[in-house]
């Protein structure tokens, strides 16, 4: 990794925006809480209708698809060797890894005897006819390709760092309670030596890792399709497809583009930073064609299959489809024209309706279009709802932490093109590299 | 611009090509895919016109598997105490349950739910760890709560929705019938509800027997019965067989195709992993691709050099 490509965004840690996502946070933990002692009944409205929840459909099958953006950026940098994204990928590697890992987390408070996840390790268990299975050793293995790529950010962050909290909060101390400062001085020495001396390591053979970052979502992702193949008479004809697999493959890249679209301009508005307008409407400029591609799956399948009037029938199952296709279709066609590809404004709203349609698609063949049989129904209840959402805040709250102590933003000079950016970019070099006040 | 941005999603999802391929393939030989019926496997035969719905087989069935399932009451609202059992459906509680079927100025008919034993399982196809299980010789699938992870996708494979899980236990499990596997049938040769039933509405045994059985039924009263063995042939065969006097259907047996779903999914899924080629080609080819970029490359890794590009 190339670390001048990034900068820290510098910042207050404690906002009130921190303190806000922090009560969301233990509000879904008091429920979690409640859902160990008292059972998944407890606080959710599934049912043996409904095995699969909001949980399941949002955290895991579309919350991965919307932490997608490293993975489809990883292709565009490493396999369509286009470097010029490359400023974007560490923020985009950040979400995703926190996408999957509270994916994961959120599968463990589904799970109804998580104790026995140990058996995905136990070859005499293992299960080479069930989906779920390669599904859950890739995305454990893609958690762990996803730390690993984000190591050295880390690293070099505690190689270049001052120590200056640590120090405070010993300093501050009382000194019975403080440790010997010289043991200290040496104890950080030896870590960030350590670090120093592990990063070169890490940087020669990090590309294996980024590519199998690259292999492991294509199998997951189109295996998160191949999920309810076998759901043939409970999973309306409107999705029920051999064609699943492929569907959710495209369906999770083009998320992903749109989603690096939506937090690089959040992220820009939030922190005040200018727009990476150019990377984005390159991206902008991919989206269409994989849209179109996936649309035409879609259609071509449906009309192969006999099911283009069910589409049009405007009932439950056609309406949700009709919706789906259309946020995905016109925010496709915003795309096709380039002038609205410069646009910030336009690349917000297509992308934001390019994820929505994506996402409701990913719901559609999770919940809104499976059917158990007569007698069922499934609507989330607030304390499930409340765990969701605790998820996405422990999400953005662990973004808004990360990008302050660690160097994951695009550095600013990128982007500017003309010549004034450069003062801003010498001033955080300073800002980041005050060795020699720590080593003296 | 425009050339350049269709190279790029062609390379991109050219990892799913074989996907595209597979699809159709899986598709268009299903038909012909016959599943291969084992008749030795062991299975019950219920017959609706026979069942008083005494409830009988019920709570033979709890008071057998009761400590095995980790069973307990269904409470009514006027039950604090629970001492009465009033499942109204298939819970987390009871691996059978009987319901009566009625409808005006036409004959009424008990039905009995519980596990139908497929010849290709569902839920075993789909279970992660192996705690669904089918016995190889005696047919029956079985479930294993040292292994189970409590996924349920078995209950979102279940064609007839027959796994049932313990939504208000902080150790929860998934219930159904293992005819007894572990308990009755091991003792006495026979299931608890087929044991108890006083009319011979259920009967135990292998499924050739049923079958030929249920067909001498069906020649000899041809006006008491619907013309039809239910399970013969639903999802590829089951051994958990139905003969009634009213449509199936109306007694909550779901119409379901002759093909057993994991055909079709698995199909698909071996396609694609079959032997594991396929993911380990994937990484090696994507790996030169990087590779190759990265050294053909080296100085365009500076920023200045890749706007340049």
């Amino acid at each position: 990794m190339h670390h001048d490509d990034f900068q820290k965004h510098e910042g207050r840690i404690f906002t009130k925006s921190f303190f806000a996502l922090l009560a969301l946070v233990l509000i879904g933990v008091y429920f979690v809480g409640l859902r160990c002692v008292r059972g998944i009944g407890a606080v959710s409205n599934m049912s043996d209708g409904f095995p699969w929840g909001i949980w399941l459909t949002y955290d895991v099958a579309t919350g991965t698809a919307i932490a997608c953006g490293g993975y489809a950026v990883a292709i565009l940098v490493y396999i369509r060797h286009h470097m010029h994204y490359h400023s974007l990928i560490r923020s985009c590697i950040l979400t995703s890894m926190f996408g999957y890992g509270l994916a994961g987390l959120s599968v463990m408070v589904d799970l109804g005897r998580p104790w026995n996840v140990y058996n995905f390790f136990v070859p005499s268990q293992w299960q080479f006819n069930s989906v779920l299975f390669e599904v859950a050793l890739c995305v454990m293995a893609y958690t762990v390709v996803l730390v690993i790529e984000f190591l050295p950010a880390i690293l070099y962050s505690i190689e270049t760092s001052e120590w200056r909290r640590l120090r405070q909060f010993v300093d501050g101390l009382h000194p019975v309670l403080a440790p010997d400062r010289e043991k200290l001085l040496s104890g950080i020495e030896k870590v960030r030596s350590t670090a120093g001396w592990l990063r070169p390591k890490l940087d020669r053979i990090l590309i294996f890792f980024i590519v199998l970052g690259i292999a492991l979502p294509t199998m997951h992702q189109s295996a998160l399709g191949s999920m309810l193949l076998i759901a043939a008479t409970k999973l309306n004809p409107l999705w029920h497809t051999g064609f699943l697999p492929l569907l959710f493959l495209i369906n999770c890249i083009y998320i992903g583009y749109s989603m690096v679209i939506l937090e690089s301009l959040i992220s820009s508005f939030a922190f005040r930073r200018p727009y990476e307008t150019k990377e984005l409407s390159g991206l902008a400029g991919i989206i269409p064609w994989l849209t179109v591609i996936w649309l035409s799956i879609v259609l071509g399948d449906l009309a192969w299959r006999h099911q283009l009037g069910a589409a049009v029938r405007f009932d439950f199952y056609s309406c949700f489809f009709l919706v789906e296709f259309a946020l995905v279709a016109i925010g496709s066609i915003i795309l096709f024209r380039g002038n609205n590809r410069n646009s910030p404004r336009w690349i917000f709203v297509s992308a934001v309706l390019i994820v929505l349609g994506g996402g409701l698609y990913r719901f559609n063949v999770y919940l809104i279009g499976y059917n158990p049989g007569p007698g069922w129904q499934y609507f989330p209840s607030l304390a499930e709802l409340m765990i969701t959402v605790s998820i996405i805040a422990f999400e953005i709250l662990g973004y808004q932490l990360l990008v302050k102590l660690v160097p994951v933003l695009p550095k600013l000079h990128l982007h500017g093109h003309g010549k004034p950016q450069e003062k801003v970019h010498d001033q955080n070099r300073n800002e980041i590299k005050p060795r020699e006040a720590v080593a003296g | 611009m425009k050339r350049q941005n269709r190279r790029d999603f062609l390379k991109a999802i050219g990892s799913g090509a074989s996907l595209l391929a597979v699809a159709p393939a899986a598709m268009a030989s299903s038909a012909a895919a016959s599943a291969h019926l084992n008749n030795d496997e062991l299975g019950m035969l219920y017959d609706a016109t026979r069942c008083v719905g005494c409830k009988a087989c019920m709570s033979a069935c709890k008071r057998v598997n009761n400590d095995d399932g980790n069973l307990e009451c269904d409470k009514a609202k006027f039950d604090p105490d629970g001492i009465w059992d009033t499942p109204d459906d298939l819970t987390g509680n009871n691996r059978t349950i009987i319901k009566l079927y009625k409808e005006e100025n036409k004959p009424w008919s008990y039905v009995k739910y519980s596990c139908m034993h497929c010849q290709n399982p569902a839920c075993v196809s789909v279970c992660p760890v192996a705690a669904l299980t089918k016995d190889k010789v005696t047919g029956i699938v079985d479930y294993n709560k040292d292994v189970c992870i409590g996924c349920r996708y078995c209950q979102v494979a279940c064609p007839f929705n027959i796994p049932k899980f313990q939504w208000d236990r902080a150790m929860p499990r998934i219930v159904k019938c293992n005819l007894c596997k572990s308990t009755f049938l091991k003792e006495k040769g026979t299931t608890a509800c087929a044991d108890a039933c006083p009319n011979k509405a259920i009967l135990f045994g292998r499924r050739k027997d049923l079958l030929e059985e249920a067909g001498s039924r069906l020649q000899q009263n041809p006006g008491k019965y619907i013309q039809k063995i239910y399970g013969e042939k639903e999802v590829g065969g089951v051994n958990h067989l139905y003969l009634a006097g009213v449509p199936f259907a109306k007694l909550g047996l779901p119409v379901l195709p002759e093909k057993a779903p994991p055909e079709f999914s698995e199909k698909i899924h071996h396609t694609i992993y079959k032997g594991f080629i396929a993911p380990i080609a994937l990484y090696t080819v994507l790996c030169l691709i990087a590779l190759r970029n990265l050294k053909k490359h080296e100085p365009a890794l500076k920023p200045e050099s890749a706007e340049g590009k």
